[in-house]
């Protein structure tokens, strides 16, 4: 039996099932970062004293990790654009390329936390540190989601493309919804965590 | 039929060129913009104008992502309704805090 509306817009809404269920995955996303957002507010404003972010932080590494992130962000609208114009061997280069960022930015990632153990900065050691690790550690695994999504679509389940493009387009467009979500958020966290 | 066919076939390919070019300007504006936020952390502002500026930065960047990454600005209603229950929930849950400590400080 095959699933209504995976591609066919429905009549009552004007859209896919996969459009409306991504968008309220990304709603409870907001709810849960901002939560922790609010969190962070909460300490901060509470807290006698607050350490600039850069007192404990790379900031030009985190920099760096901006740019590699807004780049995977415009590879992966290029990928959905390649398959909307039909052609597959470029969206696999661009989906692979915004997966390679994806691993950048964790590869970095890594070299700023284990700097950070390295000098006995730890969740335990401060409020600061402790919301830090929170934050960027959930968003870490946020990138590792959609890493592990966008490589599905690149290898095994590309196979759909040649059975039925346009359900396979629509899901490469989810999974991009996503993982400019994960970029929005990190826009946010990189001037609160890092420059404030 | 054809011809109704390619001429759809090519329409989808201006729009979709369209789309690319204003996601590789959306790109050039956020590494742009990256740079102002680092530049303003430079200056070493008071930290009330080095919050407001930052952020206003942050919600400039959020926007263009949202907008044209994720094509909110062409998007259908049911998800702008989605996101205006959210941001309800949303922004409460952040004032709070503030609003919070605001009292407590006149207390």
């Amino acid at each position: 039996m095959d699933i209504p509306y995976t591609v066919a817009a429905r009549p009552d809404t004007g859209l896919n099932n996969g459009k409306i269920a991504i968008w309220l995955f990304l709603a409870s996303e907001v709810m849960l970062f901002g939560a922790l957002f609010a969190s962070y507010v909460m300490l901060r404003v509470g807290a006698p004293e607050w350490p600039a972010g850069a007192t404990y932080l790379n900031v030009p590494l985190a920099t760096l990790n901006t740019v590699v992130l807004i780049s995977s962000s415009v590879t992966m609208v290029l990928a959905w654009a390649s398959l909307v114009k039909r052609n597959f061997s470029r969206f696999r280069l661009f989906l692979g390329i915004t997966i390679l960022c994806g691993l950048v930015f964790l590869v970095i990632k890594y070299f700023e936390y284990s700097a950070k153990f390295h000098h006995g900065y730890l969740p335990a050691t401060n409020t600061f540190l402790a919301i830090y690790f929170t934050l960027t550690g959930l968003h870490g695994l946020h990138v590792i989601g959609g890493m592990a999504v966008n490589s599905w679509l690149w290898g095994p389940g590309s196979a759909m493309w040649r059975t039925d493009p346009a359900h396979f387009t629509n899901r490469v467009e989810n999974a991009g919804l996503f993982w400019h979500l994960v970029d929005l958020v990190w826009i946010f966290l990189f001037p609160v965590l890092y420059l404030l | 039929m054809d011809e109704a066919h390619d001429r759809a076939a090519a329409h989808d390919h201006v729009d979709i060129d369209r789309h690319v070019r204003a996601a590789l300007f959306v790109f050039l504006a956020l590494l742009v913009l990256t740079g102002f936020t680092v530049a303003a952390w430079t200056l070493h502002l008071p930290t009330r104008s080095a919050i407001t500026l930052a952020l206003l930065i942050a919600v400039v960047k959020g926007s263009l992502v949202a907008g044209w990454f994720m094509h909110l600005v062409s998007e259908r209603r049911l998800i702008y309704w989605v996101l205006a229950l959210t941001a309800a929930f949303f922004v409460p849950l952040l004032l709070i805090p503030v609003l919070t400590s605001s009292s407590a400080l006149h207390r």
